[in-house]
């Protein structure tokens, strides 16, 4: 099942003509998101969370719309829909904004689970409220997804606190240009219209560390590398990673991330 | 004292919640993609039996429980504490309360084994086997031959305890019953 669904994806890419890439896997920086952890190995170096700023600094360089598939790794995630290895699909769309990119992201959840039809929900629709301690909202945000109940959801319109590496939306800045997809309550996707101000990327990064900071964790160097190919330009594009394994776990009805891994957790 | 994060959470951990000792039910790691991870844990109350939901920020504290169970056998009461004897051959008595023992008095028959929960060695809760044989000290006289299924009535056990039992049972006779259920299961 999970080699027919892998080759599903390679085959969707193939024919829109996206090129499958392979960035490395483990790298020199960690991201800085405040709600990410990365796993260090001896030498220093990271396991990547995503591949997204390799990605990126490929698209600046000149390739093509891509895509990467191949495992990621966050510390401290286990859990019933967490894993601290898994496999992440990522893809970017050069010239599509985050409602294209939607509509990609939709057709492809069909080819893989069946057509259905997908709602669309803003972040006020689902918590009620755009503002507010942060803990506070991701903790009612968490509790409504888990009341959504079954079907497919887009939620967009995310508080521009929440933008990660979105653009802000260019007529209402209170919101990013951001979108996850939510099926039968578990979050699949999480897409952006990609930011590509390095200005204000270093701005976003420095907040995190800020943050970081004050709760006393570690907040790893800011990765100039990504910083520099931003510099010299990201083409307008949008972004999002999908995670394979919670794919497979509704596409075969299994309640559990450890259903549809052979080595979950502490097995592996 | 001993305390356990939210990571260590496991089925049957017992912690302190909110001042009372209570057991792990579930933990479900809960985490939006790019938000605050959390702990959604149910618990239940040792004390009174109940189950908790409480939601934590990932990595939160819990101090250790130091709660034991234990198998003891009953022994008697006074009027005012219930007495049970450890079964491990020290011999060693505690006494519980009225209180730890309400919901279980019906079934509480001097020289069974019950199962005790013991917080900082004081008795909170006390559970009886899945079933346990006990003698009708009084009902209506037996209807000898009537082994029909659904008539019944009431009998009044050793113990105290009342329950609905088949016509044909006398006085005296010795019954099976589910205490999880509260009910007459067959003559013994």
């Amino acid at each position: 099942m999970r080699a027919r669904l892998l080759r599903t994806v390679r085959e969707f890419f193939a024919d829109r003509e996206v090129l499958e890439v392979q960035t490395a896997t483990l790298a020199a920086h960690a991201v800085t998101d405040t709600s990410i952890e990365s796993l260090r190995v001896a030498d220093g170096a990271f396991l990547q969370t995503s591949p997204e700023y390799q990605l990126k600094r490929l698209l600046a360089a000149g390739a093509p719309s891509i895509y990467q598939m191949g495992p990621v790794f966050r510390a401290g995630e286990a859990g019933r829909l967490h894993n601290p290895e898994f496999t992440l699909l990522e893809w970017y769309r050069l010239g599509f904004d985050e409602v294209m990119l939607m509509a990609e992201v939709a057709e492809l959840v069909d080819l893989v689970l069946g057509p259905q039809p997908v709602r669309i929900l803003t972040y006020r629709e689902l918590v009620g409220t755009l503002t507010g301690d942060r803990d506070v909202l991701d903790l009612a945000c968490a509790d409504a997804l888990a009341k959504l109940g079954g079907g497919r959801v887009f939620v967009t319109g995310y508080p521009a606190e929440q933008a990660a590496l979105a653009r802000l939306d260019s007529t209402n800045p209170a919101v990013a240009a951001r979108f996850e997809l939510v099926v039968d309550g578990v979050e699949i996707a999480n897409g952006y219209h990609e930011l590509g101000d390095a200005a204000e990327l270093r701005h976003r990064f420095l907040d995190d560390c800020a943050v970081r900071l004050r709760r006393g964790h570690f907040c790893p160097e800011i990765d100039e590398r990504f910083l520099a190919a931003m510099e010299a330009g990201l083409p307008d594009c949008a972004g999002v990673a999908l995670g394979i394994d919670r794919l497979l776990m509704l596409k075969m009805g299994a309640s559990s991330l450890a259903d549809v891994m052979p080595f979950p957790g502490d097995s592996a | 004292m001993a305390s356990y994060s939210t990571n260590e959470f496991r089925s049957g951990l017992k912690v302190l919640l909110e001042g009372d000792p209570c057991s792990i039910l579930e933990n479900e790691f809960v985490k939006p993609g790019k938000g605050q991870a959390f702990n959604r844990v149910k618990f239940r109350n040792l004390k009174t039996g109940r189950v908790w939901e409480r939601t934590f920020k990932s990595g939160l504290r819990l101090e250790a429980a130091d709660v034991l169970e234990i198998d003891m056998e009953y022994l008697y009461t006074d009027g005012e504490f219930w007495h049970f004897m450890k079964t491990d051959g020290s011999f060693e008595q505690i006494a519980a309360a009225e209180a730890t023992v309400v919901d279980v008095k019906n079934w509480l028959k001097e020289q069974e084994v019950f199962e005790v929960t013991l917080w900082n060695d004081t008795p909170i809760s006390v559970t009886p086997p899945n079933f346990v044989e006990l003698e009708v000290a009084e009902t209506d006289p037996g209807l000898k031959g009537d082994t029909a299924q659904g008539a019944t009535k009431p009998a009044t056990l050793s113990t105290g305890a009342t329950i609905k039992v088949p016509l044909f049972v006398n006085i005296g006779d010795v019954l099976r019953i589910d205490t999880r259920k509260g009910e007459y299961v067959s003559r013994a």
